[in-house]
């Protein structure tokens, strides 16, 4: 929302509905705290906040350079939001290096607030000016606010015995408060988390807190900004809330799941960024009766998680694209011995290391088909941050109820974005536990009781699983293929066959809810002509898309999918009662090609790797684009350029890549 | 021929046995219906049947013993105890044994790999699972060749192997498994023989009772692929013919016993001496006063390191024993105290974890 739009209130503090801040500085500056606490503090308020993270993939890429800038972008509002934002309206830039990687996204009479004391000679050349963008006019468009928040913050400290070198870095905190006071939001919750952090180093702590209570001060004294900006609560529903990032959101998913099944959470994980903290953060539980395991590799990881499973334990292991490829073949083992596993894969851009701190959505056809031999498992994908949690337990539930290893795909913008998320009360969780064998479940042919570690419940074609510990029920699981009912081995050629049609058909019958779509307009086939369905982290600049483009007078249908493997029963007729389906993706058309073969229906893709969120405006201008195509010839294919086209754009110099990219970025999906 | 395949994995649900107030296990309680399939002479057979024999006399439980193996010939041995077990992915084996053993304290867990499985696919996870000690048996079937796969060199063939892959001869150097074992700092090391039964029971009833991670090297004849040389005779009875060369592969092995001069040889003639000046072990006379007395228990394990290595020049074939054997908490146990620790008063509120520090109240 620009700021300007909306008019003054009487005492000085203008209203806003919700308004788009990104804090970017050096990847050295604390951006990622800084923006932290600042969503933290609006959620504390009640505002709706979303949250995107953006950082080098380098620990300490070189200082001052754009491919060294850190931000952090938050969109807070008084209303029920699902993306960051497109555009930031306030940008807040540590250095030339950060004002030059952003400004240009910032909206047009959008405020700039930049530390004066980063902008000297070499701090410009590093960041590629050959002039000041301070004094050539070039900021003209923008409300700029050019203040040496160094030397402030370092004044500031100046009593708490700091190095130079030290109290300068205080600037983070002195800009926060800042901005903490330009927005009205207390800042007594991060003054409280500073102590905590810091408790061991008392200066710091010291320091930290005077430079946060500084720039608030300054802020109020200096009449430096024409205006103060309120953002008022969003009306949530009522609840307990909670600022919840999407990988803590998983891990907690996790815990509840082990928990609500009665059995105790084993991960095992080898670190790799963006899943990491996943491992950090079950790490920390132990006193939840969470066991957890770095192993040496990411196959020694899922194999001890196997083997946890097989000992009794709820079995996870959580990694991202490169750990996935390494764990594929234990992946089979687990499905041809029916344990329960949970395999969670926070996707990161690839192929190969890829981008690995960037966000994309290119492991779906690796989860559904990427393994040796004909091994289904069921794939489920989390939306958003807060459905890290209900994700976690989905999968789980699915995984021990049919004794299954269960792919649970996020990626790297759920996992480091955060939203609120309301705790839930525990009645609300579903139980999940299974019963264990304890007693023999056959007769041989002379009357002994024995037991068949693969015989089938009917209803969900499920194993009966016995721990080891259990008397009498003592047998061996494997890779070989199994013989029906007892799981001897078997090179039966009739057996093998019976063995891969079941073990599909009970993944194909895992029950899966309906799909569900909305659309104001009308259910499927007397609503909206067009329907965009998506997967995973999409669903919210989808949905935010889909809500610009109705309030634009337009009728469009969203339809989003949590079950990937197997699909809602419902997914064919829905998606047949619309004249065109579009499916965005940041792949080249994963979705889209497995929803061709799986209901036979072309759909329309929009797709793009940038390693970023799509925007909302992008999307909305290609959903209109699609709708407009549908009324103007009935031919919706024709609302879309291709590749070769942009390749050519790209070639004749018109507009920097990424202009060109979104405008003409459709492509169609059916050829 | 190479194995093909085992008719029962069922459980037979018959009276169970060993724990309290139950019959003792036999060896019937621990054999499986399945047929064995290996080749008429591998050393496997033997190897099976002193575990089938041994297990029932370590007093655990069928119910409480765990098989876990990778994949060749020698991985096929869970099937053929009747125990719960695991016959897993190629070389991964150490991995699903750790997930076991290191939630499950009260079982009993057995690693069964080849020197395929364990030293070449699977070496990373060998020498993690020693250098944490977790509580496992590991027992490496020695062969020095891929048996499933019809007989191709493996990192524990010699240099020279002519084997289907190395038809003009493997250019290779091998691995010592004991000084690999030693070098991850496992805490016992231990070679024997598939063919001294009374040698191959009591190391493995040693290795049963060692609290971490134990690794077994079991020398192993494939009669089909690669019989190596192997003579199970004791140090004071070879042949007067050999009497000229300590060296002469007709000795056997040099038997490596706690708190006994190394000595072998008709007559005891020779012995492992260590040089004082550089500490270094070498072949020398058996009445030596150097002579070193073997001792497994020495913390630094530079010694069972030497001694190790020796073997490659200086012996016709490798001493057998126990090389190493120290104590040392095992990651089993400090991983359940870690969780006893952490929790004294029960399980945490999962409610109190979930709302966190951090969460505010939206009035309805
Ligand atoms: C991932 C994988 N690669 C290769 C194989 C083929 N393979 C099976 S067993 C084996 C070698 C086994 O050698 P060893 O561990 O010495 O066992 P042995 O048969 O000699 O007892 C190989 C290469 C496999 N099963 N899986
Ligand atoms: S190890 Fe050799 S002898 Fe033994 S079963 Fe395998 S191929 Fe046959
Ligand atoms: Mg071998």
């Amino acid at each position: 929302m620009p700021t300007d739009q909306l008019p003054e209130r009487p005492d000085g503090v203008r209203r806003l509905e919700n308004v788009v801040i990104r804090f970017a500085g050096d990847s050295g500056d604390g951006m990622q705290l800084t923006g932290d606490r600042f969503g933290a503090q609006a959620a504390a308020i009640g505002n709706d906040v979303a949250t995107l993270p953006n950082y080098p993939a380098e620990i300490r890429a070189p200082s001052g350079t754009v491919a060294g800038v850190s931000s952090y972008q938050l969109h807070i509002a008084d209303h029920d939001i699902t993306t960051p934002g497109d555009q930031p309206d306030v940008l807040v830039a540590m250095n030339p290096a950060a004002l030059r990687a952003n400004v240009t996204e910032l909206r047009p009479g959008g405020v700039i607030i930049l530390d004066t004391d980063a902008f000297t000679e070499l701090g410009l050349d590093k960041a590629g000016y050959e002039v000041d963008p301070l004094t050539d006019g070039s900021l003209e468009a923008y409300q700029l606010f050019a203040i040496n928040l160094t030397a402030l913050a370092s004044a500031a400290v100046a009593d708490h015995n700091l190095k130079r070198k030290d109290a300068a870095r205080t600037k983070n905190m002195y800009a926060l408060g800042l901005v903490s006071w330009m927005f009205s939001q207390p800042i007594e919750d991060t003054v409280e988390y500073l102590r905590k952090r810091f408790a061991s180093k008392p200066d710091v702590q010291a320091a930290n807190i005077a430079a946060l209570r500084a720039g608030w001060i300054y802020g109020e004294t200096t009449e430096a900004f024409a205006s103060v900006y309120e953002v008022k609560p969003a009306a949530l529903p009522p609840g307990t809330y909670r600022h919840m990032k999407g990988n803590k959101g998983i891990a907690y998913g996790l815990v509840a799941a082990a928990h609500q099944a009665g059995m105790p959470l084993f991960l095992g994980a080898y670190p790799i960024t963006p899943a990491s903290e996943v491992l950090h953060e079950l790490s920390a539980l132990t006193s939840y009766d969470v066991r957890s395991f770095q192993a040496e590799d990411e196959i020694a990881a899922i194999g001890a998680a196997i083997g946890g499973s097989f000992a009794g334990m709820l079995g996870v292991t959580v990694t991202s694209g490169p750990g996935m490829a390494l764990k594929s073949e234990a992946i089979g083992l687990a499905v041809i011995m029916e344990l329960p596993l949970v395999i969670v894969n926070v996707q990161r851009g690839g192929p190969s290391t890829g981008l690995p701190t960037k966000t994309e959505q290119s492991d779906l056809l690796q989860a559904l088909y990427g393994r040796h031999g004909e091994a289904p498992l069921p794939v489920i994908a989390a939306r958003s941050p807060a459905d890290g949690f209900d994700s976690a337990l989905e999968a789980a539930r699915i995984a021990l109820a049919y004794r299954t290893p269960v792919i649970l795909l996020s990626d790297s913008y759920i996992a480091n974005g955060s939203e609120p998320w309301r705790v839930p009360e525990l009645d609300e969780l579903p139980n999940i536990g299974i019963e264990l064998a304890t007693e023999p479940n056959a007769v041989d042919e002379v009357g002994n009781p024995v037991f068949l570690p693969y015989a089938r419940d009917p209803a969900t074609l499920a194993r009966p699983l016995a721990i080891p510990g259990t008397p009498g029920l003592a047998h061996r699981i494997g890779g070989l293929e199994k013989q029906d009912l007892t799981g001897a081995v078997s090179y039966d050629p009739d057996n093998h066959d019976l063995m891969i049609r079941t073990r599909q058909s009970k993944i194909d019958g895992v029950d899966v809810p309906p799909l569900e779509v909305d659309d104001p307009a009308g259910p499927p086939g007397s609503g909206a002509d067009v329907l965009v369905i998506g997967w995973g982290s999409t669903w919210g600049p989808i949905g935010e898309a889909c809500r610009q483009v109705r309030a634009e007078g337009l009728k469009v249908a969203q339809a989003h999918l949590r079950h990937i493997a197997p699909l809602p029963a419902n997914l064919t007729s829905v998606l047949s009662e619309y004249h065109t389906v579009l499916v965005p993706e940041m792949n080249l058309g994963q979705l889209a090609g497995h929803l061709r073969r799986e209901t036979l229906i072309d759909t329309v893709g929009y797709n793009q790797t940038r390693g970023m969120p799509f925007r909302v405006a992008e999307l909305a201008s290609v959903i209109t684009r699609v709708i407009q195509g549908i009324d103007d010839a009935d031919t919706p294919e024709k609302a879309v350029g291709d590749v070769t086209s942009r390749l050519a754009g790209a070639k004749a110099g018109a507009g920097t890549g990424s202009t060109v990219t979104h405008s003409d970025a459709i492509r169609e999906a059916g050829r | 021929m190479s194995p093909t395949g085992e008719t029962d994995g069922a459980a037979r649900a018959e009276e169970p046995a060993g724990t309290a107030g139950r019959r003792a296990p036999t060896v019937a309680d621990f054999t499986t219906a399945n047929e064995v399939r290996w080749c008429p002479g591998c050393g496997d057979h033997a190897i099976l049947s002193t575990m089938r024999g041994l297990l029932p006399a370590l007093g655990v439980a069928p119910e409480n013993t765990v098989v876990v193996s990778g994949i060749g010939c020698s991985s096929r041995l869970p099937y053929y105890l009747d125990t719960y077990g695991m016959h897993s992915i190629h070389g991964r084996a150490p991995t699903f044994a750790t997930g076991v053993s290191i939630n499950r304290p009260d079982l009993s867990v057995w690693v069964v790999t080849g020197d395929g499985d364990a030293l070449s696919i699977g070496g990373n996870h060998l020498i993690h699972a020693l250098r944490r000690n977790v509580n496992l048996k590991i027992l490496l079937f020695n062969n020095h060749i891929y048996g499933l796969t019809k007989g191709q060199f493996s990192p524990a063939s010699k240099v020279g192997t002519v084997s289907p892959s190395s038809p003009h001869g493997s250019l290779d150097y091998p691995f010592n498994p004991i000084a690999l074992a030693l070098g991850a700092g496992a805490t016992f090391v231990a070679r024997t023989i598939d063919t001294d039964r009374r040698h191959l029971t009591a190391t493995l009833t040693a290795a049963a009772a060692h609290k971490g991670a134990a690794l077994v090297e079991i020398r192993q004849g494939c009669p089909t692929f690669n019989a190596i040389p192997r003579q199970p005779r004791g140090s004071g009875d070879a042949a007067a013919s050999v009497e000229a060369d300590p060296a002469s592969p007709e000795l056997g092995p040099v038997r490596l016993s706690p708190g006994l001069p190394i000595v072998f040889g008709p007559n005891d003639q020779w012995g492992i001496v260590r040089d004082p000046n550089t500490g270094e072990l070498a072949v020398g006379n058996g009445g030596d006063a150097r002579v070193v007395v073997h001792d497994p228990g020495t913390q630094n394990s530079t010694y069972a390191y030497a001694l190790a290595r020796l073997a490659e020049t200086a012996l016709g074939e490798p001493p057998i024993g126990i090389y190493r054997s120290v104590s040392q908490p095992s990651f089993d146990q400090l991983f359940q105290e870690r969780l006893a620790t952490a929790r004294p008063g029960g399980r945490g509120e999962l409610r109190t974890l979930l709302t966190g520090s951090d969460s505010w109240v939206v009035a309805g």
